[in-house]
């Protein structure tokens, strides 16, 4: 009888543990893909761009923006009643509707734009009022140090040092990708603060109040280093915008 | 085939405790399905926004996910199926390459080689989506490639895995009898010998050799 059995059977009959190979390979290749997904990432990032453009905006993991709002959906304004405020220890307190911001002198700017999260949205081209133009419009007065800026979504704050916002890579947007804002990214006008992680670049911005010390935006409150420079704060090392 | 000519039959298919470990499992693997697509694509997060409740949500969900699984160790029921779904047999690789996988040609047993794969494949992303999920939550313990990487995976695994619970739920919403023995724990025997004829058999004669010892 053993003689017989012997040559019988070539599978066993208990199968053969596909599912546990299934599973490790699985896990084998995630575990490859978190050490390498750097360069995956933007390998992917890279393809989705030159073959399928559309894409990223759909799917943000090849290589759009993720859209974070902290409000319940966007907050909608109709370009005829925008107004930027500019208040607080200025010369003359302003109002500036999209006319009045037109009327500046305009300057375009490309850059990257970086999250603290890690994604990277690669040469955004960016047009608008540099800061520095509002705020000498405005007439910044001897002791203000800091501005405090707020978004018509009723929730977010922002802040940065007068020093920081006379940098010549801070933006007030009004236009991206050579048309209007779009809702989603801050319409009608949001801040680009280039050199820094993208939530210093408060969308929605409706105003901006100089004051004497920096108050902590909405989420420097949460944990976030307060002076975000790209690549040299929150603990990250990611190469600098420049 | 039938046991008796006069009632239908009813096989028991899963047990209480595998049924509670799918449904807990089930509503976990909605919410992080949920909130991670609202948190992943921005039409979804424009709609939604509350980025902290989302996030906070899908945290929690996320801890959770294992319990259930870890939870089922303690079920005998479940670890034979598991058993079951881990194991290929010979007949599974002809019934996947086959065209004709309903015909019941090739005699499938309790778990077709479909389902064996869904499962492992979805045991698989889930460890996954926990590991990365972690770097992602204690990110500031990780290099920012580490970090990076992470991030990558969870979003194409999570794509992925996706994709493969709306196919296992359109499975379901094709076969009513399938998602009743989910809800029951049995299914009549006549949808047993059409879908799973190897298991019916093995369970009819277990259940008239225990009728047979009894009385």
């Amino acid at each position: 009888m053993t003689d017989q059995m012997t040559e019988e059977p070539k599978a066993s009959p208990r199968g053969t543990p596909v599912g546990r190979r299934v599973v490790l390979g699985v896990v084998g290749l995630g575990a490859a893909g978190v050490l390498a997904g750097r360069w995956l990432s933007s390998g992917v990032s890279d393809v989705v761009a030159s073959t399928a453009p559309g894409l990223a905006s759909i799917v943000p993991a090849a290589g759009g923006f993720r859209i974070y709002t902290v409000t319940g959906g966007y907050p909608e304004m109709p370009p005829a009643d925008y107004r930027l405020g500019v208040s607080g220890l200025v010369n003359e307190p302003m109002s500036l509707s999209l006319d009045d911001l037109a009327q500046l002198p305009q300057t375009q700017m490309t850059k990257d734009f970086q999250c603290v999260t890690g994604w990277r949205v690669e040469d955004v081209p960016w047009s608008g009022v540099l800061l520095r133009d509002v705020l000498d419009a405005a007439g910044v007065e001897s002791d203000a140090e800091a501005l405090k800026l707020t978004s018509f979504d009723g929730a977010y704050t922002e802040s940065l040092t007068v020093e920081q916002a006379m940098r010549d890579d801070m933006l007030v947007a009004t236009s991206m990708y050579g048309g209007p804002i779009e809702v989603k990214h801050g319409a009608p006008v949001r801040l680009v603060a280039a050199p820094m992680y993208g939530y210093k670049s408060i969308k929605w911005m409706d105003g901006i109040e100089l004051t004497r010390t920096v108050i902590p935006g909405y989420w420097e409150v949460r944990g976030y280093d307060i002076d975000a420079w790209v690549g040299k704060s929150n603990g990250r090392t990611d190469e600098p915008v420049v | 085939m039938s046991l008796s000519s006069d009632a239908p039959v009813s096989l028991p298919r899963f047990t209480r405790a595998e049924r509670w470990v799918h449904r807990t499992l089930g509503v976990l693997m909605g919410v992080l399905l949920v909130t991670g697509a609202i948190m992943f694509f921005p039409d979804l997060s424009s709609i939604v926004g509350n980025r902290q409740i989302v996030s906070t949500v899908h945290e929690i969900a996320g801890w959770l996910a294992p319990v259930p699984l870890i939870l089922a160790l303690f079920s005998r029921a479940f670890r034979k199926d598991a058993g079951l779904l881990n194991r290929f047999m010979p007949g599974d690789w002809e019934w996947l390459r086959s065209r004709d996988r309903r015909s019941g040609r090739v005699r499938v047993g309790k778990f077709n080689a479909g389902q064996k794969l869904n499962a492992s494949l979805t045991l698989g992303a889930v460890v996954v989506l926990f590991g990365t999920g972690m770097v992602m939550f204690w990110s500031s313990l990780f290099s920012d490639s580490i970090r990076t990487g992470a991030t990558f995976v969870h979003d194409w695994v999570a794509l992925a895995l996706g994709i493969l619970v709306l196919g296992h739920i359109w499975m379901a919403l094709n076969d009513a009898t399938a998602r009743a023995g989910m809800r029951t724990g049995s299914v009549p025997e006549a949808w047993a010998v059409r879908e799973h004829p190897a298991w019916a058999e093995e369970m009819t004669e277990q259940i008239s050799s225990s009728r047979g010892a009894s009385g």
